[in-house]
């Protein structure tokens, strides 16, 4: 092959290189571009901090949709984290090699079922259920927090799993030859040397489940107000954009990319936190 | 009051343990409480059949059509695209300044949320290129939503390539393009299809982004510039409109199987890769 060629091939290479953060930044340039001017008008303020949302009359506060997705997100990761984080050093550290061949892809399984399918699980056997023995409408704060919690646990069971894996085993050795036993080596070391990761794991997670929005539109039942219950019905920021972009034009339609935009930046500034928490740990070792 | 170790250990073990326990119960309940409700209703003409009365009878062929067509329009989108970003960051720059914007690049775009894929998607390719709600633009929009996926399998399959084999390719002349094309893309093609699949899998199972992207039109799609839907937007639709739950199960039935079965296949390739390479 001759040079050119050769030159070519990288040049192309290094331009298709650009892809992803080229996306990213086009994601950004246009989510902005519908959605700020909107903001300007509106006012922050009055956009962040307003309870009032009827697109018909003009009015725009996002309040309750803010309070309801933070609401949902954290009931997740209150089910999600612990439960993902010991599954994580169960598989690592107290099962054997087959048993772990088999229960991980199970798990990894889970992250495959489309979020379709959660929220109807939710609404068929969930839902009823919550109804009968918490009372209230069924679609709820705890539905929604309960589906997130389940559907985040693939990306905490995944990520910490790495996290306890790279701790090197000199590290377990070095406890159990003091005598302690693999439980205090788990907590006492292991656990301690993957923090970062297993703090990384959980942040991410939260981010999935701030962005997730079919299985919430199923679940959470979409009322447009500050919930005061676990038990009453909410409407999140990704449902709001989700269930108004059919029919909204004009105004209403830039406050729902207003709205996406509130979203991307919670959601990259969580990223952030993540990477920069995973990549701290990795320059230090 | 102290426990002894041996007991709290004893403790430990069975919080965690039934903490697992209870993941795997949860997943084998929603797999056979979908499959159960729903394949006595997958039959030959669910399958082959169009549905009538908006899904409230008839079958699903042309939102498998859909299914089919959609990712893997995404798929011959995003792999050039993916491929090409782990050979540049593999084969062709060290670890740089530029390389670290890259990879946070890449890393942010796989946390971006389905539904702001969505809001792009729509605002750029169906109402500023004025595609429409159609085909391609679902299928853009899926390539972007893939592109991090097809990336990172991609730079692991290549960098598990052992060095020996680029250095073999170099001292018979070869130049870098030809040993990236000839002997590095080859053996990690493995690695390269397990990301395909993953790929695949996210595709087929995703709703937000395609429902404002491709639309969610029920008939045949013919063309790139046709609208299309989805199995899983068709099984939303029927799911929220409450159009029928039984047609509802049996399309979950078909989406878990096909989304489970290619899960399946890409981490049996990739345990076989691994295999193949640590030996």
């Amino acid at each position: 092959m001759n040079v050119t060629g050769e030159k070519f091939a990288k040049f192309l290479l290094t331009a298709v290189a650009f892809s992803a953060l080229a996306s990213l930044l086009l994601i950004a340039v246009f989510i902005f571009k519908e959605g700020f001017p909107f903001i300007l008008k509106v006012g922050l303020s009055d956009f962040l901090f307003s309870s009032d949302w009827n697109p018909q009359t003009g009015n725009f506060g996002i309040f309750p949709m803010i309070v309801s997705s933070l609401y949902v997100t954290l009931g997740a990761m209150l089910i999600g984290a612990p439960l993902g984080i010991a599954g994580a050093i169960f598989i690592n550290e107290f099962l054997s090699r087959p048993a772990m061949r088999i229960i991980k892809p199970t798990i990894e399984l889970l992250a495959g079922i489309p979020s379709v399918v959660f929220g109807f699980l939710g609404v068929m056997v969930l839902a009823p259920f919550i109804r009968t023995h918490f009372g209230g409408p069924g679609l709820s704060v705890l539905t929604a927090a309960l589906i997130l919690g389940i559907m985040v646990l693939p990306t905490v069971i995944s990520i910490s799993t790495d996290a306890i894996s790279a701790v090197p085993n000199s590290y377990r050795e070095g406890a159990l030859a003091l005598g302690a036993t693999r439980w205090q080596s788990v907590h006492m070391v292991t656990i301690k040397a993957a923090r970062s990761g297993i703090i990384a794991s959980v942040i991410l997670a939260m981010g999935r489940a701030l962005g997730e929005t079919m299985a919430v539109i199923m679940v959470a039942g979409n009322t447009v107000k500050i919930p005061h219950a676990v038990t009453d019905p909410v409407r999140t920021l990704t449902a709001n954009i989700a269930l108004e972009m059919a029919n909204a034009t004009g105004m209403a339609r830039e406050a729902l990319f207003a709205t996406g935009i509130v979203l991307f930046v919670v959601i990259m500034i969580l990223n952030a936190i993540a990477l920069s928490v995973i990549k701290g740990k990795r320059n230090k070792q | 009051m102290r426990l002894s170790p041996k007991i709290t250990q004893a403790l430990a073990v069975a919080i965690l343990g039934s903490a697992t326990f209870l993941t795997v119960v949860v997943l084998v309940f929603i797999i056979i409480f979908i499959l159960g409700k729903g394949l006595p209703g997958v039959t030959w003409e669910f399958l082959s059949c169009a549905p009538k009365d908006m899904g409230k009878a008839g079958g699903i062929l042309p939102t498998l059509v859909g299914t089919v067509l959609l990712p893997s329009m995404a798929i011959a989108i995003a792999l050039p695209l993916g491929v090409g970003t782990a050979v540049y960051l593999t084969e062709y720059t060290r670890e740089n300044r530029m390389t670290h914007i890259l990879r946070f690049g890449i890393d942010c775009l796989a946390g971006i949320p389905s539904i702001i894929f969505g809001l792009f998607g729509f605002i750029f390719f169906v109402v500023m290129l004025k595609m429409g709600w159609c085909l391609l633009s679902g299928a853009l929009t899926l390539a972007i939503m893939i592109l991090p996926t097809i990336i990172r399998t991609s730079e692991e399959a290549i960098r598990a390539v052992p060095n020996a084999f680029r250095e073999v390719s170099f001292s018979l002349g070869a130049t870098r393009w030809e040993t990236v094309l000839k002997v590095v893309l080859p053996n990690a093609l493995p690695g390269i299809v397990t990301g395909v699949m993953l790929g695949i899998g996210r595709s087929i199972g995703e709703t937000a982004a395609v429902i404002f992207t491709a639309g969610s039109s029920l008939r045949m799609p013919m063309a790139a510039f046709d609208s299309v839907r989805t199995m899983s937007v068709h099984f939303y639709i029927l799911a929220r409109e409450g159009i029928s739950n039984e047609n509802a199960y049996a399309t979950a039935a078909v989406l878990v199987i096909s989304v489970l079965m290619i899960n399946l296949l890409s981490y049996s390739m990739m345990h076989r890769f691994i295999a193949k390479r640590s030996r």
